[in-house]
């Protein structure tokens, strides 16, 4: 598959498909992006399992963090990658081990030989995106910011 | 993968991109938010949106529904990531530099700029410590020849207003780049449905929405979009938006938002701090005006042609300033990067000089005397004896407006009154 755009349609079955996502490189400060996005993320009815070597054992968001996806007891739909690309081929072995069936890397974040491993493994790839700012383009939040979303419909949306 | 659909054609994006029925009312039209500020679910949600990490309202100082409906718009129909409206063009100038300069900093700009512009640039700037060096912009090597270590930006009209100067905007855009500068365009002149800046290199898109994005001459308003392509972190140069923002515990907005950084801090940092707001109704009659956008510019250049067209043949005009006609040494570019037609706003010369074209302005009787452009209505004005009369003589000859200089705004008027109200006007500015 390409990966320089994806389809709104293929992002939003991603989005509504999982329940479970594992934060690869969760971080426990406030102020660092991927606790902005597990927060979002939390708020929209996601569990999201944080994994991070350094906070092994802590909480994060009422969350136990784990020191790699291997540890984690429950079920993963979704592994979502805020790490460098170098540390990506690792990762998505243990996510293919795992069962997860989606691999999220974050902006910023690419890897195509990695990518291409875990699509052979029937997962299914998005790089360089955030789910945070996918998950409120689609829904309408992200347009309250001013941004082109993209989203031309002169349906009704849900509240 | 699902096959993606193809992308809206702009006639499409001009009326609904951004703007959706109301979720509550079913309401078609987009409503006026007239509130300055939002309730809070909780103690919880306030903190997050105050730390920027989740998506709502908090004080229409910031943002406003109805305003983020003609941001939205605005960044669509100029292929951009994201925008930021603003009270007015000029404060669309202002947050735009305010995103990254510094004291001491300095950027380029053309010289034939709309003279408020060279205002706002060569004199209140000064007093931030920005400096802008003013080149001309007719050998895209001028920029490169001007540009020393704490330069950060170039910054060109696209149509330059009242002179008709075209740009190489995709030279100059490869000056910019190749140095690391952020290369900045004021698109107001031309509007998105004549001229896309950024399919040409540009990183920002500014306009004054008071003209022909808004249309009806009943709107102020400014808006800066953002490309979302520009890499910040490429030097050191952009350190507002790589660096820790300590107002936000050290938040980094590039590393946070990625292409969206110079949005969000346009808003969390820019209307923060210098509060030129847009207000909601003004963005309301601004996204009415928009809808017709496509419609009303091919009437523009359709009637500024065939004004251009006459006034060149005409006994009492000197000289015609429209890159419409193959007689303007802008021709080519305009055919390049305007190729739905050059605007419709221009310059002429009328014989006779100061005198002359003061005598026109008050013997029209259709046109509007009156300092804009961008109205359904025909506009005038001397430039000389008004919008240019702060500068120095040898600036409004350097800028396009000197003494005999007459600027028109074309209008959507039968174009057989327009032409007879110039004729008239112009045989009573020759007898006097």
């Amino acid at each position: 598959m390409e990966h320089e755009s994806y389809s709104d349609a293929y992002l939003r079955g991603i989005l509504n498909g999982v329940r479970t996502i594992a934060m690869v490189g969760a971080s426990e400060h406030w102020n660092r992006p991927s606790f902005f996005a597990m927060k979002y993320l939390q708020d929209k009815g996601y569990r999201v399992i944080p994994v991070n070597p350094q906070a092994k054992g802590e909480a994060i968001l009422g969350e136990k963090v784990y020191a790699d996806l291997a540890e984690i007891p429950d079920k993963i739909d979704m592994v979502d990658i805020f790490r460098r690309a170098e540390a990506v081929p690792g990762i998505v072995e243990q996510a293919i081990e795992k069962g997860a069936k989606v691999v999220w890397m974050q902006l910023g974040v690419r890897h195509d030989e990695a990518a291409a491993k875990a699509e052979a493994a029937g997962l299914k790839v998005v790089m360089n995106r955030c789910p945070k700012i996918e998950y409120s383009r689609l829904n309408g939040e992200l347009a309250w910011s001013g941004v082109n979303t993209g989203i031309i419909s002169s349906k009704r949306r849900k509240l | 993968m699902a096959e993606k659909p193809p992308a809206p054609g702009f006639e499409t994006l001009a009326i609904h991109a951004g703007a959706a029925p109301d979720p509550v009312t079913g309401a078609r039209s987009t409503p006026i938010y007239q509130t300055t500020a939002y309730v809070f679910d909780d103690v919880d949600h306030a903190a997050s949106l105050f730390n920027l990490q989740t998506y709502g309202y908090i004080y229409s100082r910031l943002t406003n529904p109805t305003v983020s409906v003609l941001e939205e718009r605005v960044a669509t129909l100029e292929g951009g990531r994201g925008a930021i409206a603003v009270a007015s063009g000029h404060a669309a100038q202002l947050l735009a530099f305010f995103s990254f300069m510094e004291p001491g900093d300095q950027f380029i700009a053309s010289n034939k700029l709309y003279g408020g512009s060279i205002t706002q640039f060569g004199r209140s700037f000064k007093k931030f410590g920005w400096d802008c060096v003013f080149v001309d912009a007719d050998d895209p090597e001028n920029f490169r020849r001007a540009i020393t270590p704490r330069c950060k930006a170039i910054f060109v009209e696209s149509l330059s207003n009242p002179t008709g100067v075209i740009v190489d905007l995709e030279r100059i855009a490869g000056v910019a780049h190749e140095a690391g500068l952020l290369f900045i365009v004021d698109n107001t002149m031309a509007s998105p449905f004549i001229c896309r800046p950024m399919r040409w290199g540009a990183d920002l898109v500014v306009h004054s929405t008071t003209k022909f994005l808004s249309g009806h001459g009943n709107a102020m308003g400014g808006v800066v979009v953002d490309s979302g392509r520009f890499d910040w972190a490429q030097n050191d140069k952009f350190k507002a938006l790589t660096e820790p923002e300590p107002a936000y515990h050290g938040l980094r907005f590039y590393e946070t938002f990625g292409d969206l950084a110079l949005t969000v801090h346009g808003h969390a940092v820019g209307l923060r701090d210098l509060g030129a707001t847009m207000a909601p109704l003004n963005a309301f009659l601004t996204i009415t005006g928009i809808e017709t956008l496509p419609l009303r510019m091919e009437r523009h250049v359709a009637n500024a042609q065939a004004v251009a067209e006459h006034l060149e043949r005409h006994p009492a005009v000197s000289w015609v300033a429209y890159a419409g006609l193959p007689s303007s040494k802008y021709h080519a570019l305009a055919r390049k990067y305007l190729p739905k037609g050059a605007g419709s706003v221009f310059t002429f010369g009328v014989k006779g000089g100061y005198d002359a074209g003061v005598a026109l302005v008050e013997a029209v009787e259709l046109f509007s005397h009156l300092a804009n452009v961008g109205d359904t209505r025909s506009l005038i004005i001397h430039p000389a004896s008004t919008t240019h009369r702060q500068l120095t003589t040898e600036q409004q000859i350097a800028s396009g407006a000197g003494p005999d200089v007459v600027r028109l705004s074309i209008g959507l008027e039968s174009i057989a009154d327009i032409i007879g109200d110039l004729d008239q006007g112009l045989a009573k500015a020759m007898r006097s």
